[in-house]
């Protein structure tokens, strides 16, 4: 490790390497709005944006100087609610993750798959959170509350650490062929969140869990095609979690 | 109008909005308890924490001591009964977190690990990973789903508290899917909003921090204390405003100016890049206006270097640090510093409560950013947000609980009266409004403006004053506001006029209390009136709304251990 000495000795001064200037984005945007029409439309917007400026800070400019009828959720606007997710050039990401300088000049903004479209960017997001509610995700030990914390090891927390990360933002289940062609499906959140708790030493919980994604909706449907892991804004290694899933049904006993 | 009665409404699904319902659920399995939020519960910004939450767990470490340092940090504006309760029953609220599956990261042990932070005199802060925020609210959120008694009206805007007879006995709210107002009634009300952050332009608050909860109770009579005292976080990036987290210095993180200097030396040797916040941003200011600084193309910055670390710790316990860092601005902190500059982040003022959440107005309750009991005074110290939530949410929620308990139903054609009266109020002044000019882009962007250049790290008489004039300027322009949706179904930009509505209450809460604050203390920082004044101000400040705008008055700190001492580090 380097002493701080050192690293003064190296500390270079350049600044911060994208140099502003504006760039002009050109976003084709997939709109809905049932109170206008029945079906959906294209509307284009040019709007003029720095290279280093969100995807999601360009659909501002659109909302609040072009059209005030564009609807999107946001909220943090860094990649931790989980609120924008959305189909970005045919694929699943969070509008503020994905910088302009990487999709400019042209962008095609559409709502994300397989949930139905409520306005512009905006799907009911209800299916989707009634499979994660389906895989009772809350931490289940009858032992009672015991004075101080559970132990639990460095070990034993990173186990389960990968599937701890999920924001239910819905870019893996709504990237799922099975999903879209199936709504009985639990969808890759819910197993993600299923493992979460399957694998925490804490929880006394995995049998009912596995017992729910063992039926006809739960984990066999999964035909492994990885989308869900592309699609996954925090990085969550998704299929290898509904793996170990199938694998706990099949071969562990809880 | 459809009229929906609970016994208990809670506005706002964070921390405290979510711990509030299960404290409330726990003590009484007959109460109907009602979550209205305008996002889903785990959208709200508790998830953008970072650092940790601060409670006396370790061995080398007791409440008093916890106490010392809040109130310290705090300039001695805090009630001192107020701290007390926090730091005792602090440690316990971390472990039923634990109890209730909160990935809390562990010493080699297994027990619950802590990290240094800012103003913290031990290691004092529990956390998770880097998003401890993330975790915690999560946890809240799961927790909460087992309680069949609490009913979960997401994304609803409330627009009014419905006051009848001297007592809250409702909100009127309206689905943001059809833009219906409902008649929501309950016997207690607690705000829960969170914060206020974009009121100012450079802000780590999410987009949905507008000061909803400061707005309604204001608008209803109840006084906004304190609020003049707005936190600037020394470490955001430059540009968006992202926050680069306190546990980055927690973990040995070191701020240096253009000269390769630890200026900080200069401004707080004992306590180096470990300073409570306040005192960072304004050293940061200061090397600002020496030409100490970088400048780049998102204006003047310090580097904060983490690279002596190593990869394999900031891999362990920055990790999101190292993605916003890469992700955002194209700087992996293993090799490189990262430009940060002070942000605006935290408001210590609020919603005027007692220590068990009550405020002045019966009925209404409020626990966490939105409410200012206050433990947090002029300076939040780090880390005492999140555990704040915990705290002050279950106590509101035990004492909405007992009160609920007691009250009568609340009169049900009075109250649905005034919700009808929200949905013509709508309609008349949104949805179908002729004419008017003014977009809410611009008179929002007006505001943030104003607010920056007024009332900024640095304040004076004339740059308050002129602050307060824009903001009743800006106010005037809002009654000629239109928008362009006029649809029912998901309106967002009806959401957004409705905010920039409390955003300009409590703008107008904030300058006014800074404009007759004149002394200097924590956060607050006067050109003109440099020193601490106890004389005049060790008192609470009070906004109140009047037909000719808010008036302030004062009310004493409540001072039980720790008399006023100069703020020594």
């Amino acid at each position: 490790m380097a002493t701080v000495g050192e690293i003064l000795e190296g500390s270079d001064r350049r600044e911060v390497r994208p140099q502003p200037g504006r760039v002009p984005l050109t976003l084709r945007i997939r709109r809905y709005n049932p109170e206008v029409r029945d079906d959906s439309w294209w509307d284009e917007f040019t709007v003029e944006v720095e290279p280093n400026d969100r995807l999601l800070d360009a659909l501002h400019e659109v909302k609040w100087y072009r059209d005030g009828t564009l609807a999107l959720r946001r909220s943090c606007g860094h990649g931790v609610c989980g609120s924008d997710a959305m189909l970005i050039n045919g694929r699943n990401a969070l509008a503020c993750k994905i910088l302009v300088k990487d999709v400019a000049p042209r962008v095609t903004v559409e709502p994300i798959r397989g949930l139905a479209v409520l306005k512009d960017l905006i799907v009911d997001m209800e299916p989707f959170f009634a499979g994660y509610r389906s895989i009772l995700p809350w931490l289940i030990n009858d032992e009672g509350e015991p004075r101080l914390e559970r132990v639990q090891t460095p070990d034993e927390r990173h186990h389960y650490d990968d599937t701890t990360k999920c924001i239910l933002c819905a870019a893996c289940t709504t990237s799922c062929p099975i999903f879209w062609s199936d709504e009985e499906y639990v969808g890759p959140a819910a197993i993600v969140n299923a493992h979460r708790f399957v694998y925490d030493s804490r929880d006394q919980g995995a049998r009912e869990r596995l017992r729910i994604l063992s039926e006809k909706t739960g984990v066999f449907r999964c035909r492994t095609t990885f989308n869900c892991t592309e699609a996954c804004p925090r990085g969550i290694e998704v299929t290898k979690a509904i793996q170990e899933v199938k694998r706990s049904i099949l071969f562990d006993r809880f | 109008m459809e009229t929906i009665a609970h016994d208990i409404v809670i506005v706002g699904g964070g921390a405290a909005g979510l711990r509030a319902a299960i404290a409330a659920a726990e003590a009484s399995p007959t109460l109907s308890i009602a979550l209205v939020s305008k996002v889903y519960p785990m959208r709200s910004h508790t998830v953008s924490a970072e650092g940790g939450a601060g409670a006396a767990l370790g061995p080398d470490d007791n409440p008093d001591l916890h106490a010392f340092d809040t109130i310290r940090g705090s300039d001695w504006l805090a009630d001192q009964d107020a701290v007390e309760a926090f730091v005792s029953e602090a440690p316990g609220e971390i472990i039923r977190l634990e109890h209730w599956g909160c990935p809390w990261s562990r010493e080699p042990d297994g027990r619950i690990a802590v990290r240094a932070f800012g103003g913290m005199s031990v290691d004092r802060t529990v956390f998770a990973a880097d998003k401890t925020g993330f975790h915690l609210l999560h946890t809240l959120f799961q927790t909460s789903l087992r309680y069949e008694q609490i009913v979960f009206y997401d994304e609803f805007f409330v627009t009014k508290l419905l006051v009848d007879d001297g007592r809250c006995a409702g909100v009127a709210a309206f689905d943001i899917r059809d833009s219906e107002v409902r008649c929501i009634l309950a016997k207690a009300v607690i705000l829960c909003t969170g914060g206020a952050g974009r009121i100012f332009p450079f802000t780590t608050n999410a987009a949905i921090n507008t000061g909803d909860g400061m707005g309604l109770a204001y608008r209803a009579g109840v006084p906004l204390k304190d609020m003049e005292f707005v936190q600037y976080h020394p470490t955001g990036l430059p540009g968006t405003g992202i926050l680069m987290t306190e546990a980055s210095r927690g973990e040995g993180g070191l701020l240096f100016n253009n000269e390769g200097r630890r200026f900080l030396e200069d401004y707080i040797p004992s306590k180096m890049e470990l300073g409570p916040r306040d005192i960072l941003s304004r050293a940061i200011m200061q090397e600002i206006e020496k030409g100490h600084a970088f400048e780049g193309p998102y204006g003047h910055y310090v580097h904060l270097d983490i690279r002596h670390l190593g990869e394999k710790t900031i891999d362990t316990k920055l990790f999101f640090l190292r993605e916003l860092a890469k992700n955002f601005i194209g700087i992996d902190p293993v090799h490189e510093p990262i430009p940060v500059r002070p942000v605006v982040h935290y408001m210590m003022g609020g919603v005027d409560t007692d220590i068990m959440g009550r405020t002045p107005l019966a009925g209404l309750y409020a626990a966490g950013e939105t409410a200012c009991v206050s433990i947090n005074g002029a300076n939040r110290l780090g880390s005492n947000s999140l555990t704040e939530c915990l705290v002050f949410g279950a106590r509101v929620g035990r004492q909405a609980a007992e009160d609920a308990l007691e009250a009568l139903a609340p009169p049900t054609t009075l109250l649905a009266e005034l919700a009808g009266k929200e949905q013509d109020r709508l309609v008349g002044t949104y949805l179908q409004r002729e004419g008017g000019g003014e977009r809410i882009s611009t008179i929002r962007t007006d505001l943030q403006t104003a607010m920056e250049r007024g009332a900024g790290v640095f304040r004076t008489e004339e740059s308050l004053k002129e602050a307060v004039e824009a903001v009743i300027g800006l106010r005037e322009r809002y009654s000629e506001v239109a928008i362009d949706d006029r649809d029912r179904a998901f309106n967002t930009e009806l959401v957004a006029a409705l905010e920039l509505d409390n955003m300009l209450d409590v703008a107008e809460a904030v300058v006014r209390s800074g404009l007759e604050r004149r002394e200097s203390r924590g956060s607050h920082t006067r050109r003109d009136h440099a020193d601490r004044d106890d004389e005049r101000f060790l008192r609470h400040s009070l906004a109140i709304s009047t037909a000719e705008g808010a008036m302030i008055e004062y009310r004493d700190v409540t001072i039980t251990q720790w008399p006023p001492a100069e703020r020594k580090y």
